[in-house]
């Protein structure tokens, strides 16, 4: 297959699928109790340097938990799939956990504005950077799931953001048009936040899927945060809403709440009050650092950050959001 | 005569007229869902509306503040993922989407990544996310910006999202599938894309705004159509809507 053009950005991850598989063909299959805490995921599947990517859309149904205990296990050097990322990019910043990145949608918080601190790291030439868009990076995962080295988009041909990727430009064999190449991408591991899961893993998400069913598949270790644990007879009751499979998960961390501040969907809304917060307070860097030891560094845990955040009172208020109901 | 209105709610009222009915419009938050919703409620009830996380046909209760809120499936016909909205513009089902950015160039090639170099970048901005996607695969984008030279440039510090490239032919060229801008609706003008040249080209002239303030503030060479017109003001109705249905806590329209 000729290639006609190609991205001059480095690629972080070797597309080889035989690699993969020989890493998947050792996964354990058990059905196992993988119950485990935050502090356990990070030390045991999160070490410096390896290549995270996060579930969810930026601030709905995100692992917030086990992001907090990244930053305060002082994880460096990941790399990091830029995949939608909004609140998770923006603590993932404010760690400075991170020097590659497979960009796609980064720095912003969508209508609520860029984030000042996360500028300030990605203008500070401390992080490699790889050009994609979100669907480019969903096929790259999509094609790891499926166990190929690469997948067909007809995004990025004629800009820039080819450039500045690691796609290539094909012919196609069929019908000579061109299309853009982008490399099968196997992160090393993965934290989805669901609604329910099994102490064995098999979980449930409700709502959009955004690319969570592919980033499963894709990494090689997964850690599920589910908003609460569920019986296995649950979850065969109904096996038609099993989003992920027990044998793609390595570890289950129940967290209530898990996905604060940002939205769950049919449970809570996204806290905007504290969002607002954390986008002024990183204006000031010596502001920033203070606001990080309040709420990150000087908890123990994630229950004490929610009892920070306002604690029951503050969550009852996001339910009542959530399910539209009248105040 | 139409009672007073603000820039951004002229700018939605306008976009809102673009889209007819039966058709599909893939939106982000902010201005391009408040036109969608204005136009459902409207005119083109029908008008199907998308978001890229996976959000098909909501009934829409209030504006979300995210593309990936519970809001964006609140009553939807289907809760899908990324992968499944994408390839659905890719195969052409897929008639309107809105795009943004920070600078834009005279064949609608947009910048949404850097201003400046781009391994020192002067200003970092978030990248395609799915803007690049949507203008790879819609088959009419729009976008809605306020009208200033620092926007409107010559040349665009990067590209991340294809108008028609370097003029006519080149998205052919490049492999990019048939779409390309539709409409640029600005707090000034609404632009369109000539035919042959595929340059921007003055399609209409806001209320009380002339042609050499939009020059003024367009930083190329700008095309005027044969039949410059004069665009129509927000009607009583379409402000009523906006301000009680639409956006009635003013969180796009009080940003003017």
């Amino acid at each position: 297959m000729k290639v006609l053009d190609q991205g001059i950005n480095p690629l972080f991850m070797d597309p080889d699928p035989d690699k993969a598989r020989e890493f998947f063909r050792k996964k354990p299959r058990a059905m196992v109790d993988k119950r485990m805490t935050e502090k356990e995921v990070v030390a045991k599947f999160i070490p410096d340097g390896c290549y995270l990517g996060i579930g969810g859309f930026g601030a709905n149904r995100i692992p917030t938990a086990v992001i907090h205990e990244i930053l305060r296990a002082r994880r460096k050097n990941l790399g990091f799939l830029g995949h939608t990322s909004t609140h998770d990019f923006q603590l993932l910043c404010a760690g400075k956990c991170f020097n590659r990145l497979d960009a796609a949608y980064i720095v912003g918080l969508e209508a609520r504005g860029l984030s000042p601190n996360a500028r300030r790291y990605m203008e500070s030439g401390e992080v490699k950077v790889c050009e994609w868009t979100n669907y480019a990076l969903a096929a790259r995962l999509r094609a790891a799931a499926e166990g190929v080295s690469f997948a067909i988009v007809r995004s990025m041909l004629g800009t820039d953001t080819l450039k500045m990727s690691a796609a290539k430009v094909i012919e196609c064999p069929f019908t000579g048009k061109k299309f853009a190449a982008v490399p099968a991408l196997w992160p090393d591991v993965a934290v989805i936040h669901v609604h329910e899961a099994d102490m064995y893993g098999n979980a449930v998400f409700r709502g959009i899927s955004i690319a969570d069913l592919e980033l499963a598949r894709a990494a090689k270790h997964v850690i599920v945060t589910a908003e609460r644990l569920v019986n296995n007879f649950t979850i065969r009751n109904n096996p038609t809403a099993t989003s992920i499979p027990f044998y793609l998960v390595d570890a289950v961390v129940e967290v209530p709440y898990g996905s604060y501040p940002g939205n769950m969907p049919y449970l809570y809304f996204s806290d905007e009050e504290h969002l607002a917060a954390w986008m002024k307070a990183e204006k000031d860097p010596k502001e920033f650092e203070a606001f990080l030891d309040h709420y990150i560094y000087g908890v123990s845990c994630f229950e004490e950050y929610l009892d920070r955040c306002g604690g029951l009172k503050k969550l009852k208020e996001l339910q009542k959001l959530e399910t539209l109901v009248e105040k | 005569m139409s009672s007073p209105y603000n820039m951004m709610e002229m700018m939605i009222c306008i976009a809102s007229r673009f889209l007819e009915d039966g058709k599909t419009v893939a939106v982000g938050t902010g201005a391009p869902c408040a036109a969608a919703m204005l136009a459902q409620k409207l005119h083109s009830p029908n008008l199907i509306i998308l978001f890229e996380a996976g959000g098909v046909a909501p009934l829409l209760p209030q504006m979300p503040i995210s593309v990936g809120d519970s809001r964006t499936f609140f009553r939807a016909v289907m809760a899908a993922g990324m992968n499944e909205m994408m390839t659905t513009c890719c195969r052409g089902q897929v008639d309107y989407a809105f795009l943004g950015g920070a600078q834009i160039d005279k064949y609608g090639n947009i910048n949404s990544t850097v201003v400046g170099d781009y391994y020192k970048p002067k200003v970092r901005f978030p990248g395609s996310g799915g803007a690049n996607d949507f203008a790879s695969f819609c088959w009419r984008t729009m976008i809605m910006t306020v009208h200033s030279k620092a926007r409107f440039v010559e040349k665009c510090d990067f590209i991340t999202s294809p108008g028609y490239l370097t003029g006519a032919g080149a998205r052919e060229a490049a492999g990019l599938p048939q779409g390309g801008p539709y409409k640029i609706i600005t707090d000034l003008a609404v632009m369109g894309f000539d035919e042959e040249t595929r340059a921007m080209k003055v399609e209409s002239l806001h209320p009380g705004v002339e042609l050499d303030k939009v020059r003024a503030e367009t930083g190329f060479e700008l095309l005027v159509a044969k039949d410059l017109g004069r665009t129509d003001p927000p009607t009583d109705e379409e402000l009523r809507i906006l301000r009680e249905e639409v956006d009635p806590l003013r969180l796009v329209i009080g940003r003017a």
